[in-house]
């Protein structure tokens, strides 16, 4: 197993856990068998396709452009997923899109910048692929809370505006509480680390990369739910009275 | 002399998508003075055309005039703090009422603090208390205090004492007219007609957001045997 090859044993024993998750859905008439099964058959199918074409990508007889673009790759998709998650956020896709490269470009330069590790296919996507993926969680949490919390707490901050405070002021309270919520699981996992999780040389850069990642998101978020004229724009769930 | 110019006015106003408009063609002034109420049945528009009036709401077509000039002219920022506004439900800020007045003005310390609460009939030691631990009459009358700490020119008020009991609410009637009285023109925005025949002294009544009839109480809304 030194080569991280996953043989049929491995497939096999996995499949004893999907089952156990079936047979506990039946026992406990979930009824999400079929999405179940759906997940596990789409998801290896995913991984075959990806795997194949990543063994491509990181053999060393192939040019480094293809890991470069594969990373480009990445940090497209994880700014998609963001936007797909809360689309309540006018131009979150270019701020997630920013947040996830800054996330990324500073994992890089401090991985192959200080020789942690050398800059090859097996190195770049595999890094590449835990600073965004972690950053794009954070950036999913911080930016479905910002639409909700705002939405939530509209009457306070229509009441700060009503007072004359710019809209930074006036969501300020909130944007604290949302870093807060979105950063708590991260630094959680940090304190776990050697506990619960495997140390890792990464975790410092991941927890660096999503706060990055965290901040920008939330901050671009709500610029964009606030009008040049400090108002806030309207939000799915909120109530508007009508009266 | 020309006459003064109105506190409020709306021209061909509308708020909304064309198929759920919330106002549609408003046409309206509001007198310069006094305590004008602005009437109508639920969904007729009434905290819409107040949320005109501080910009927290644009329209989607027509102008809004305050004291004769476009409010699209006017910084928004200084526009809120000249219009003050008291909501439907009093929304207490975290930490002591005196934090809640220091988020209006930040320089307001214990005397000026004391002062604005007298104004809205709050005791100087209510300054220390914890503004989420106030009764709703008592946070409703820290919410005035809030938004007199402006300094502002005119006070809006939505629904005021729709949360409150009689006691609470005869207050905070007392207080608005207080204010008309010190000179500071409030428009307040109501469906209960007996309040509205206690306060007012112009009403707008509006139904499904349009300006049905305005003018003093006795001739909008008759004899009161209606």
């Amino acid at each position: 197993m030194e080569s991280g090859d996953v043989g049929y044993l491995g497939l096999a024993a996995s499949l004893v856990l999907v089952a156990i998750a079936l047979a506990i859905n039946l026992r406990l008439r979930l009824r999400l068998e079929r999405e179940l099964v759906v997940s596990v058959v789409r998801g290896f199918v995913q991984l075959l396709i990806v795997g194949a074409a990543l063994a491509i990508v990181i053999d060393p007889d192939t040019s480094l452009l293809w890991s470069w673009l594969w990373v480009v790759g990445i940090v497209v998709f994880a700014a998609a997923t963001v936007k797909r998650r809360a689309p309540a956020v006018p131009g979150l896709f270019w701020i997630a899109l920013a947040a996830n490269g800054v996330s990324a470009a500073v994992g890089f330069a401090v991985t192959f910048g200080l020789s942690i590790f050398p800059v090859e296919g097996r190195t770049l996507v595999p890094i590449a692929g835990m600073l965004v993926g972690n950053a794009m969680k954070s950036g999913i949490v911080v930016a479905e809370r910002i639409v909700e919390a705002l939405s939530e707490r509209r009457a306070e901050v229509e009441a700060r505006l009503a007072l004359g405070q710019p809209w930074k002021q006036a969501s300020l309270p909130i944007v604290r509480s949302t870093l807060r919520t979105a950063l708590s699981p991260q630094i959680e996992n940090t304190k776990a680390l050697g506990i619960v999780f495997l140390p890792g040389a990464m975790t410092g850069l991941i927890l660096g990369g999503a706060a990055t990642t965290t901040a920008v998101t939330a901050l671009g978020a709500v610029r964009r739910l606030f009008t040049s004229d400090h108002r806030l724009v309207a939000l799915p769930r909120s109530r508007r009275d009508t009266g | 002399m020309p006459p003064a110019p109105p506190l409020f006015e709306f021209e061909s106003v509308n708020v909304g998508d064309p198929e759920a408009r919330r106002l549609d063609g408003l046409d309206a002034r509001l007198p310069g003075t006094g305590l004008t109420v602005v009437a109508g049945p639920s969904g007729s528009g009434k905290s819409t055309l107040l949320r005109l009036c501080n910009r927290l709401e644009v329209p989607t077509a027509g102008t809004v005039r305050h004291r004769g000039t476009d409010i699209t002219e006017r910084d928004p920022l200084e526009l809120r703090r000249e219009v003050a506004m008291v909501f439907q439900r009093p929304v207490a800020f975290a930490g002591t009422v005196l934090d809640n007045l220091r988020e209006a003005d930040p320089e307001c310390d214990e005397t000026r603090g004391a002062e604005l609460l007298e104004r809205a009939a709050l005791a100087a030691s209510f300054l220390a208390r914890d503004a989420d631990e106030l009764s709703g009459g008592e946070a409703q009358r820290a919410c005035l205090a809030r938004a007199l700490a402006t300094n502002p020119r005119v006070m809006l008020m939505d629904e005021p004492t729709s949360a409150l009991d009689a006691k609470a609410a005869s207050v905070l009637e007392d207080l608005a007219r207080q204010l008309v009285d010190d000179g500071t023109p409030v428009v307040w925005v109501t469906h209960d007609e007996r309040q509205m025949r206690r306060l007012a002294d112009d009403v707008l009544l509006l139904a499904e957001g349009r300006a049905e009839r305005a003018g003093v109480p006795e001739e909008v809304l008759g004899d009161g045997k209606r």
